[in-house]
């Protein structure tokens, strides 16, 4: 192969660009994702509600029309309830949400996962959930004020096992 | 071929000229994207052993020994780094180039289908071993990419909890999670090598080696910035912040901004859409070449066809009509692209048998010999002057109303290549025409893939079936055009043609070698 010096210094030239091509586009421009001034609160938990109607015991007559396989004392409709969720902001609504919960059935946990924007500084923030048959009113509630720094991200978890809502 | 097609295609061809003239055919790496392709995924891989050896998967323990891959051993582990992520880079480019290339050459209708609709499943390994990969230096970068991908597949109903829930604090990520994200970054690419095998399973001579001065050059460029500009991490992730600023890998992470903007099931859907259409182009429009046939009475089982067929679509089977020859061809009509590469590979593909009628051992339906031959004599029949040149064209090149005229015939052939030699020998030494001129797509680039590549090989004496020796080389030209060179291909005709014209003046005879080689009683 004969190639000329001009041809090798177009050559480099062709190689320079597509280095730089690569170098440059690998890590830039800089993306911004969320407003660097800003912090964060992502409320995120999994959280399976009551059943949607209480267990009844079944009566004699009615057990005995059971296949004798399936004949049980108890019917536990399998159904639960969607879960009503709040978050306030210092006083104000930022989030009303009902979760249904997962699985055909309707079964299964309910879950969120939001993520809210908020200046840095102090908040109060306040969480409430139903998770039973109640019409009115929420089962839990946790309000506690907090100082958020910039980029930081407070994250809203909920655990019934542990007495409800906590900040991490 | 559609007007904005060729259009595309002129424009690409432009492009392809000024590499021509810089690289030369040979270097020019527009012609071998997917062989660039093959060369850079190796680098990857190569680089990433080494990087594997020295990489750490714990969920504090990744980031540090990266850190120490990239500082300590800054000469070698760093260089690595830098390779493995811009020859990924460099892999995103190629193949992204060579996508829109393949199609705006229209490389993917009828048979061709088959490397087009292996190549879309290879787009989403691609990405998503480039993903995984940022996955795991576990620095800001890699906390975006794992909260962002989480949150883009929890808006799918495949996870019971949402699975970016183990991105949001320190508490909630697990090791385990972990492992899992270094065997993924592991399994994709190899299933992703396995496809790139499939995908040029069909094609014989496939190119997955750049020419060796092209790979050296390339791979200079990779070094030369891997240690201008090393490969660095951006500070260690920080799951109690959320990573608000980061630089990104826009040839791999390009869809992520737009995640920002657009709900990721409307990302998901488009993209599915996409990927639906995308595999479809080659059935839009549907193209049903008629496949090549074999006549067994004039088939030697010689095997020639069998070798040069650029598709694969030919194969030797044991004789089945008793004739004392060993093997017969078959054609395999679904990989058939009907180029007609295999009649002019074909021993008994002469336009001078006289006693039986002019059949080839392996014959194009819509293009049989003897069409070829009336053609070719009924297109000279009328040429004046000393310099009467016949045309041998396949339908990719130039514009070929423009070069014929009373001493220039023009006949068009799916592929020159499909002009055994054996024609070029006849039209010349029968007197038929002063000179043969060949042309059609442009020097390493034949759209059969190796038309003009066994044509020059045959004329050359290098190749089966050869043009026969008798036959004086400077009454045979070629010129490799495409269709932007059409300004070039006449000039080279004229040239041609004037050469002819001082062969005339010269006196020299037009059968050079032995006397009484030829009869001309045909
Ligand atoms: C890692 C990425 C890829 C690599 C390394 C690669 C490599 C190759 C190679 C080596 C060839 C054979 C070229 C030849 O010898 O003529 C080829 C052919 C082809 N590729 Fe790819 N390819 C890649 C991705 C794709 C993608 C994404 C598409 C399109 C969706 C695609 C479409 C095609 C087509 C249609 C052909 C056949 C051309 C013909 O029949 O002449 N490839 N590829
Ligand atoms: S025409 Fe011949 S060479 Fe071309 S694809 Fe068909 S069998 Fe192969
Ligand atoms: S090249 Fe012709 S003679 Fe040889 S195997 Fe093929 S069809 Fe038969």
């Amino acid at each position: 192969m004969r190639v000329s010096p001009l041809q090798l210094i177009g050559q480099g030239v062709l190689y320079a660009a597509f280095a730089l091509l690569i170098g440059y586009f690998a890590t830039l421009p800089v993306y911004t994702h969320m407003d660097p001034a800003a912090s964060a609160i992502t409320l995120s938990f999994g959280h399976a509600g009551q059943r949607k109607a209480p267990c009844r015991r079944l009566t004699p007559e009615e057990i005995a029309a059971l296949a004798p396989n399936m004949r049980r004392p108890m019917d536990c409709p399998r159904e639960r309830v969607p879960l009503l969720v709040e978050l306030l902001v210092d006083g104000e609504l930022v989030y009303r949400e009902w979760l249904p919960p997962a699985g055909l059935a309707g079964d299964g946990t309910a879950t969120a996962y939001e993520r809210f924007v908020v200046a840095p500084g102090r908040h109060l923030v306040t969480a409430r959930l139903r998770d039973s048959r109640r019409q009115e009113g929420f089962d839990y509630e946790h309000e506690q004020s907090v100082e958020l720094s910039a980029g930081q991200n407070l994250v809203i978890d909920f655990r019934a096992d542990t007495g409800g809502f906590r900040l991490l | 071929m559609s007007r904005p097609k060729r259009l595309a295609r002129w424009a690409f061809e432009r492009v392809e000229s000024a590499f021509d003239a810089v690289f030369t055919p040979d270097w020019n790496p527009l012609y071998q994207l997917g062989a660039l392709g093959w060369f850079f995924y190796w680098i990857v891989a190569v680089s990433g052993v080494y990087l594997y050896i020295f990489f750490d998967s714990g969920v504090t323990a990744a980031y540090e020994s990266v850190e120490a891959i990239t500082h300590v051993q800054w000469y070698a582990g760093g260089v690595m780094r830098s390779l493995h992520r811009y020859a990924s880079d460099g892999l995103v480019i190629v193949m992204m180039l060579h996508l829109v290339r393949e199609y705006v050459m229209d490389r993917l209708h009828g048979p061709r289908w088959f490397a087009w609709v292996i190549g879309v499943p290879i787009l989403w390994l691609v990405f998503a071993a480039g993903i995984s990969g940022y996955w795991l230096v576990w620095d800001k970068l890699a906390h975006y990419v794992a909260l962002a991908t989480s949150e883009w597949l929890d808006t799918l109903p495949l996870f019971g909890e949402p699975i970016a829930r183990n991105f949001i604090h320190p508490s909630t990520l697990s090791g385990r999670f972990f492992t899992l994200m270094l065997f993924i970054h592991i399994a994709v690419p190899l299933i992703l090598l396995f496809i790139m095998w499939v995908h040029i399973h069909r094609h014989t001579h496939a190119r997955v080696n750049p020419p060796r001065g092209l790979a050296i050059g390339t791979l200079a460029a990779l070094v030369v910035l891997s240690v201008a500009r090393p490969a660095v991490s951006q500070g260690a992730a920080d799951l109690g912040t959320i990573p608000t600023q980061v630089g990104l890998d826009w040839f791999y992470l390009f869809v992520y901004p737009l995640l920002d903007e657009y709900s990721g099931l409307a990302m998901w859907g488009l993209l599915g859409v996409a990927t639906v259409l995308l595999a479809a182009l080659p059935w839009l429009p549907a193209k049903r070449p008629v496949p090549a046939v074999v006549s067994l009475a004039n088939c030697n089982g010689c095997g020639r066809c069998a070798v040069d067929c650029p598709h694969g679509a030919v194969r030797m089977a044991p004789r089945s009509d008793g004739s004392p020859y060993s093997e017969e061809a078959v054609v395999i009509a679904d990989l058939c692209v009907a180029c007609g590469i295999c009649v002019g590979a074909c021993p008994t593909a002469t336009p001078f048998r006289r006693r039986t009628a002019l059949e080839a051992g392996i014959e194009l339906p819509a293009y049989p010999l003897s069409d070829l031959r009336e053609r070719s004599l009924a297109a000279c029949r009328a040429l004046q002057g000393n310099d009467r040149v016949i045309v041998y064209a396949c339908g990719q090149g130039p514009d070929l109303k423009a070069i014929a005229g009373p001493s220039v015939a023009v006949v068009e052939l799916p592929c020159v290549a499909m002009l055994a030699p054996s024609f070029i020998d006849f039209m010349i030494t029968r007197r038929h025409v002063d000179g043969v001129f060949l042309t059609g797509c442009r020097a390493n680039d034949c759209y059969e893939r190796l038309g003009a590549r066994w044509t020059e090989q045959r004329i050359a004496g290098e190749r089966d079936p050869q043009l026969r020796a008798r036959v004086p080389r400077e009454r045979v030209a070629s010129f490799w055009a495409g269709v932007d060179r059409g300004g070039e291909l006449a000039e080279a005709l004229s040239a041609f043609r004037a050469r002819l014209g001082e062969l005339h003046a010269s006196q020299a005879p037009v059968v050079a070698a032995r006397p009484g080689a030829v009869s001309h009683a045909g």
